[in-house]
């Protein structure tokens, strides 16, 4: 990894976003934040972006097959979630909304435990201790509360400070109306506490536009709070990563909370139950075209790396290879059996629910007695 | 330096349920570093009943915590804890104010055990002062177990004595599940001694309070006393009832109250919140379902009305007191 390099003061940044790589792939500068990576480093952006992108084509594929009962595209906010999470190291940890595909891959969620809940075979495949990755929550904005919580628990464990930890939480553009979302604002400012809010501002809340959730820009929604918000280009990895590394460290070295409003937009529907068309203009989706987050950076490492052509087709070839385990996966993933909706229900025995498991049971092999 | 604990073995005199609460909350404190208390005002004020009296200047403001104003920051903070491995033993100031936090209960609490098939647990506490009688304004006599105990994942439990208040609250710390603990403040202020001694019953079952052959009078939290006293009411009639204190609402003890229907032929479920859709309503489809030729008489119910909960001058026709339990148990024998 590359060093944090840049020299972020702590303070507001907008309503410009903040910009390391253009739409036509040229790189730039911007005073507060530098991404400073490897060449190596970016190609593995590269990959990460393609694999992500290649996840979600075929999940959204998947459903339309009748394989996935729903599917949240991330289309278009690969670079956001890409450059986010690997901001993130291990000892950080990440609290999601459904959306965070491409987090969850950088994370070490395999792509197939990520589907399961998708597949309807559970609620939440992964295990969020070992990658760091919460469950992903749906209530909007109620993981804002988790991820404050969690943050506060680092501080009780002595962990903020030179060699500490953060957290970060997701949100989109809508959770900001959502009263936990403020509530979590409060408490991370008067608590103090380690934790980054990262807002992928994807312009669209289901039909609702971001104009219909706020008047003000959404990174300055944290002055009232009393910590720092900037503004970064969603669509671009290095920013993305610059900025989110910046906020992390000013998080885990007692910094307090720092709001992040990505920029992005979400090139496919809500979820796959969703008709865009209904309320968007087509010209706005072309124009967001235009400013893909891999086209950006395909265009820099075509410039920059004389191997870029055999790691595109090595690229291509892993994303096939995700593909076709992803979909022979989700065909063969077992359904549970039915009297498993009782496991796990407490963590302790709990009289009642035995009981009712037991009636089940009975139930279900009295038809076994019968044939 | 661990601080000195108020409570060894033996006798400790008489001592109110909010005390009783605050002894137990502060061996928890004391037994696992990883306990905290949060909620509003329970620092340095002590909580508006003073149950968490003392407890900051012994523990400290990391581990009690006086929260921002917004009940589902405190249930969606102390989620967020006890996924770092903490026990949050949250204070809901009075009943009324819980509904805000309703989301962060129901949605995420209830439910983290299961969606992440065991893997996660979130041993939170959530204290709620319960309840009428003490002449409030609206909001602060409310009694919202159904919806607690109607959710899938919480225990709900509600102890009616000083004795189960400071065993009860130390079993909730401790156990893996979340749990809902309504404090019946009516009878805060009521001492008792406290059984250091014994062993205390597990969280989830009942309590035989007083044996009795022709009538079984089932109640919780604040309904206990008014049992107790409707029992020795009908003593001095002749009749003889058995009282029976629930103590734990999810699970319920419904083979407890089996046996004692078994026994008597008769029951009487007396609670404060509404009878509508109510504790009463399960026990009474319950037992009919498990004893129903031991029955005598319907399973009858006496609590709150459908309404909600009246102004305070007059509250008293709206809680069940003696006359009204009385009243039940005249018609349950004259079937």
């Amino acid at each position: 990894m590359g060093q944090v390099a840049s020299a972020w003061d702590g303070t507001e940044v907008g309503p410009d976003p903040v910009q390391l790589l253009t739409p036509a792939g040229r790189r730039v500068k911007h005073p507060s934040f530098a991404a400073d990576v490897t060449l190596e480093e970016v190609r593995g952006f590269y990959r990460d972006l393609v694999l992500a992108r290649r996840l979600d084509t075929e999940a959204t594929a998947l459903q339309r097959q009748g394989e996935l009962g729903l599917w949240p595209p991330a289309l278009g906010q690969e670079a956001a979630q890409i450059g986010s999470g690997r901001a993130l190291t291990s000892a950080d940890h990440a609290f999601p909304t459904y959306r965070e595909h491409g987090v969850a891959l950088t994370r070490g969620v395999d792509a197939l435990e990520l589907l399961r809940m998708f597949r309807g075979v559970d609620h939440g495949g992964w295990d969020p201790v070992a990658t760091g990755f919460h469950l992903y929550t749906i209530v909007i904005g109620a993981q804002t509360l988790h991820a404050t919580g969690y943050a506060m628990g680092l501080q009780r464990d002595g962990r903020v400070g030179d060699d500490g930890s953060a957290v970060l939480a997701y949100l989109g553009d809508g959770a900001t109306s959502q009263g936990a979302v403020s509530e979590a604002f409060v408490w991370a400012a008067a608590m103090n506490a380690p934790i980054v809010f990262f807002c992928q501002n994807n312009g669209w809340a289901i039909s609702e536009p971001t104009s219909k959730q706020t008047r003000i820009p959404i990174y300055q929604r944290a002055r009232g709070f009393g910590f720092p918000g900037v503004r970064v280009d969603g669509n671009d990895v290095l920013g993305v990563l610059a900025v989110t590394r910046a906020a992390l460290a000013h998080a885990r070295e007692g910094g307090g909370p720092v709001l992040v409003e990505a920029v992005t937009y979400r090139m496919g529907a809500h979820t796959t139950s969703d008709d865009p068309s209904r309320y968007r203009d087509p010209d706005e989706v072309a124009a967001w075209r235009a400013r893909d987050p891999i086209d950006r950076v395909r265009a820099l490492l075509e410039r920059e790396d004389a191997a870029f052509a055999g790691l595109a087709a090595a690229v291509e070839r892993e994303a096939e290879e995700l593909a076709e385990r992803v979909r022979s996966g989700v065909r063969s993933m077992p359904d549970p059996a039915p009297l498993d909706i009782y496991d796990d229900v407490y963590a302790e025995p709990h009289a009642a629910l035995e009981r009712e498991r037991a009636e089940h049971a009975a139930y279900l092999a009295s038809f076994e007695e019968v044939s | 330096m661990a601080p000195q604990r108020s409570v060894g073995g033996g006798a400790t005199g008489p001592v109110t349920m909010a005390r009783a609460i605050g002894m137990g909350l502060r061996r928890a404190l004391e037994d696992d570093p990883k306990t905290l208390v949060m909620g509003e005002d329970v620092g340095q004020l002590g909580g508006v009943f003073r149950v968490t009296d003392g407890l900051l200047k012994d523990f400290g403001e990391a581990r009690v915590i006086d929260t921002p104003l917004g009940e589902a920051g405190i249930i969606g903070t102390a989620v967020g804890l006890a996924l770092r491995g903490y026990r949050p033993v949250c204070e809901i100031q009075f009943d009324g104010f819980v509904y805000p936090a309703f989301d962060q209960i129901v949605s995420s609490l209830a439910k983290l055990h299961a969606r992440s098939r065991g893997r996660l647990s979130v041993p939170v506490v959530i204290r709620i002062p319960f309840g009428g009688g003490i002449g409030a304004v609206e909001h602060h006599s409310e009694s919202p177990e159904a919806y607690f105990a109607h959710t899938a994942g919480l225990r709900v439990v509600s102890p009616a004595t000083p004795n189960d208040a400071y065993w009860m609250i130390q079993q909730a710390v401790s156990s893996a599940d979340p749990v809902v603990f309504l404090e019946p403040k009516r009878r805060y202020w009521e001492k008792a001694e406290l059984d250091l001694a014994s062993s205390p019953l597990p969280m989830g079952e009942a309590r035989l309070v007083l044996p009795g052959s022709q009538v079984t009078l089932v109640a919780y939290g604040p309904t206990v006393r008014t049992a107790i006293d409707a029992a020795a009411a009908a003593r001095e009639e002749g009749i003889s009832i058995e009282v029976i204190d629930l103590r734990s609402l999810s699970p319920l003890d419904v083979d407890a109250v089996e046996a004692s229907v078994r026994r008597t032929g008769r029951l009487v479920v007396v609670h404060e919140a509404p009878v509508s859709l109510g504790l009463g309503a399960e026990l009474a489809a319950q037992i009919t379902e498990r004893c129903f030729h031991s029955l005598e008489a319907p399973v009858l119910r006496v609590g709150g009305a459908a309404v909600p909960y009246p102004p305070a001058r007059v509250e008293e026709h709206y809680l069940p007191d003696v006359d009204r339990v009385l009243h039940a148990v005249d018609r349950a024998l004259a079937y």
